[in-house]
């Protein structure tokens, strides 16, 4: 008679691959080259980290407005930027007027607030983000630029600091993904003429340094366009910067389109759905979600390339920071000035990435074969 | 599979499906040669033939996956030529299983199922969904309704394939080896669908090497070989009697596996 043999009962995993312990043997002293490098890494962060907490916080000014407040203490001389935040937020935007940007930004946070919240439905979502698109932009304008419904206008010259920022990146995201979409799209045309006419354009502004279409586009475009004719400045630097990250965005959405199986396109045509149908409900969907990552890394570089806009003489958040370090009454806090420049570029940048993030889980289906 | 219910039924004379003296090249390789072909209403013809032979080939030229250089093809009394708009007619009437299902991973089963009725027939969506939903129940899935999938089985993949072209209610379906990607135990339940599906009076072509299907269901079998049609005939006289040596060679490899 065979004997009923018992199950094995689940033992618990030995002590050295759980906990803490079993953590840092893992990852930190798994080899004698790993335990060289953790001990530099923790010898250099012993030296840096102290003087790094006692410049930002402990020796550190935080009150007055004057840069002798800021005398006494060894530290960063943070009055330098409260007493210039509202000049590195609004630029030389006239202070009267500065409540005109402060609602369009608390309408794009209203607006945009639905997209985040996971119980609005999809279609719903689509809707919104497509009218924020279309209809924010003309409304923002209005209230930047005035000059309708008894708003006093505002010369674009006038506008900088982050708000500067925030409209050429916004404007830049905008514009270069739809375009960079149809670039996409175009290059994988079977049409000759406009798969030549996309290869070239994406070719173009690729092989060119923004620095230099930039510069381009301020200090050549003016000289073949007729006499008298003026183009807004930042409009330039806006078409400049669009066509050249639509150039890049192009690539990253052709790749995602690449790895839509073949078969995808004719299910969708053996139904009946025409080219725009089949793209925009089949392919675009699978193909964008696929490229996320890409194109957020697109987004980050286009953000930050905004800041070479100071080569053109603009006032963004960069070229404000830098044009407060040469205040004569202001001398010698540079450091500070870029330290918070690059705060908020990181914070901007880095919410951008984790949104990112998020969204690739979301949007994830079923498991993957 | 030998319902008598699946008997078949005399044809009426009206043809759906007319191809005549069909020529197709890759390049320099001449693909498919003087396809002549026509299929009746409600009539169920299986195509089979070794790897290779254009079988799959012939029956996207009929809703135009593919071109053709030479010949004509009319689909339900239209002929199909360069036009877009009337390309795009003909898709709507004619139904499309792949052998790798090709359901879209972005959208639930429901969503696979009503996007071309809404997007191609203007259909409501409240009404695309009920519709939808019968025919989910008629494929007997109407449970994984919500599922994305991605979250099936392969069985359960091809007949949401299934109801994804029935929804769009065609006069004509086209299999191209439906069960070949299935593991064996889920090409029943498959060809249970098709069989129903037969029953109903759909046209179909069927190119698949189940050669049972094709027993109780086809009126006419067609053998394919590179590229030509070699010989058609009721499934009877197809396997008991072949008349050409490749075919006789054929049967006996896969009736062998
Ligand atoms: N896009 C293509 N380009 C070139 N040759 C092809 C292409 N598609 C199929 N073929 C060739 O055409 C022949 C017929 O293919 P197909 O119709 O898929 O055969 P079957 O479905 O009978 O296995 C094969 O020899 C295949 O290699
Ligand atoms: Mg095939």
């Amino acid at each position: 008679m065979a004997e009923s043999r018992l199950p094995h009962p689940d033992l618990p995993p030995p002590a050295s691959i759980i906990g803490p312990w079993g953590w840092m043997r893992r990852n930190l002293f798994s080899s004698p080259l790993n335990i060289a490098l953790t001990a530099l890494a923790a010898y250099l962060l012993w030296v840096a980290v102290p003087h790094l907490l006692n410049w930002t916080l402990f020796n550190a000014t935080w009150s007055g407005d004057t840069r002798a407040d800021c005398q006494a203490n060894s530290g960063a001389c943070w009055v330098f930027i409260r007493v210039h935040f509202e000049q590195f937020m609004y630029g030389f935007y006239p202070e009267a007027q500065r409540w005109r940007v402060n609602i369009a930004v608390l309408l794009l946070i209203l607006g945009a607030a639905p997209l985040f919240i996971r119980t609005v439905p999809n279609p719903v979502k689509v809707k919104l983000g497509l009218s924020l698109l279309v209809v924010y932009p003309m409304v923002a304008f209005v209230l930047f630029k005035g000059g309708l419904f008894g708003l006093p206008n505002v010369e674009t010259s006038r506008w900088g600091g982050l708000l500067l920022t925030l409209v050429i990146a916004g404007v830049g995201m905008a514009a270069a993904l739809p375009l960079g979409v149809l670039l996409a799209l175009g290059r994988r045309s079977k049409m000759p003429a406009i798969q030549t006419l996309c290869v070239t354009f994406i070719e173009f502004w690729r092989g060119v340094p923004l620095i230099t279409v930039l510069f381009m586009s301020s200090v050549m475009l003016p000289l073949f366009l007729p006499e008298g004719m003026n183009f807004d400045k930042l409009l330039r630097a806006l078409i400049g910067v669009t066509l050249f990250q639509a150039a890049y965005m192009a690539e990253v959405v052709r790749g995602g389109l690449q790895a839509i199986p073949k078969g995808q396109i004719e299910a969708a045509a053996a139904l009946g759905l025409g080219y725009w149908k089949s793209m925009a409900l089949i392919v675009l969907p699978q193909a964008l979600k696929l490229v996320i990552p890409g194109i957020v890394n697109t987004f980050i570089a286009l953000f930050k390339d905004t800041s070479l806009v100071l080569i053109i003489g603009l006032f963004d958040l960069m070229n404000t920071v830098h044009n407060a370090t040469t205040n004569p009454d202001w001398l010698g806090f540079s450091t500070e000035g870029y330290v918070f420049a690059a705060a908020v570029y990181w914070l901007f940048c880095f919410s951008m990435s984790r949104y990112s993030q998020n969204l690739e889980k979301r949007l994830h289906t079923g498991h993957k074969r | 599979m030998n319902s008598p219910s699946t008997a078949r039924a005399p044809l009426s004379e009206q043809s759906m499906i007319q191809m005549e003296g069909v020529h197709k090249w890759y390049g320099a390789f001449h693909v498919l040669k003087d396809i002549n072909l026509t299929v009746q209403k409600s009539e169920r013809i299986v195509v089979c033939g070794p790897s290779g032979s254009g079988k799959s080939t012939a029956i996207r030229c009929i809703n135009r996956l593919e071109e053709y250089q030479r010949g004509r093809i009319v689909v339900d009394s239209k002929e199909l030529s360069n036009d877009v708009k009337l390309i795009e007619q003909i898709r709507r009437d004619v139904g499309m299983v792949f052998q790798h299902f090709n359901l879209f991973p972005h959208l639930t089963v429901l969503e696979n199922c009503v996007l071309a009725p809404i997007w191609v027939r203007k259909m409501p969506r409240k009404q695309a969904e009920e519709f939808a939903m019968q025919y989910l129940e008629r494929v007997k899935i109407p449970e994984q309704a919500k599922k994305y999938p991605g979250q099936l089985s392969g069985g359960q993949q091809q007949r949401v394939a299934i109801a994804r072209s029935l929804c769009m209610n065609p006069k004509i379906m086209l299999f191209d080896e439906p069960t070949s990607a299935l593991d064996p135990e889920m090409i029943k339940e498959v060809l249970d669908t098709m069989v129903a599906l037969a029953e109903d009076g759909m046209t179909m072509i069927c190119v698949t090497h189940e050669m049972g299907f094709a027993k109780t269901v086809a009126h006419r079998v067609i053998f394919m070989d590179s590229g030509e049609i070699i010989e058609q005939n009721t499934p009877e006289e197809f396997f008991t009697n072949p008349q050409s040596e490749r075919t006789r060679l054929f049967l006996s490899q896969i009736l062998h596996n």
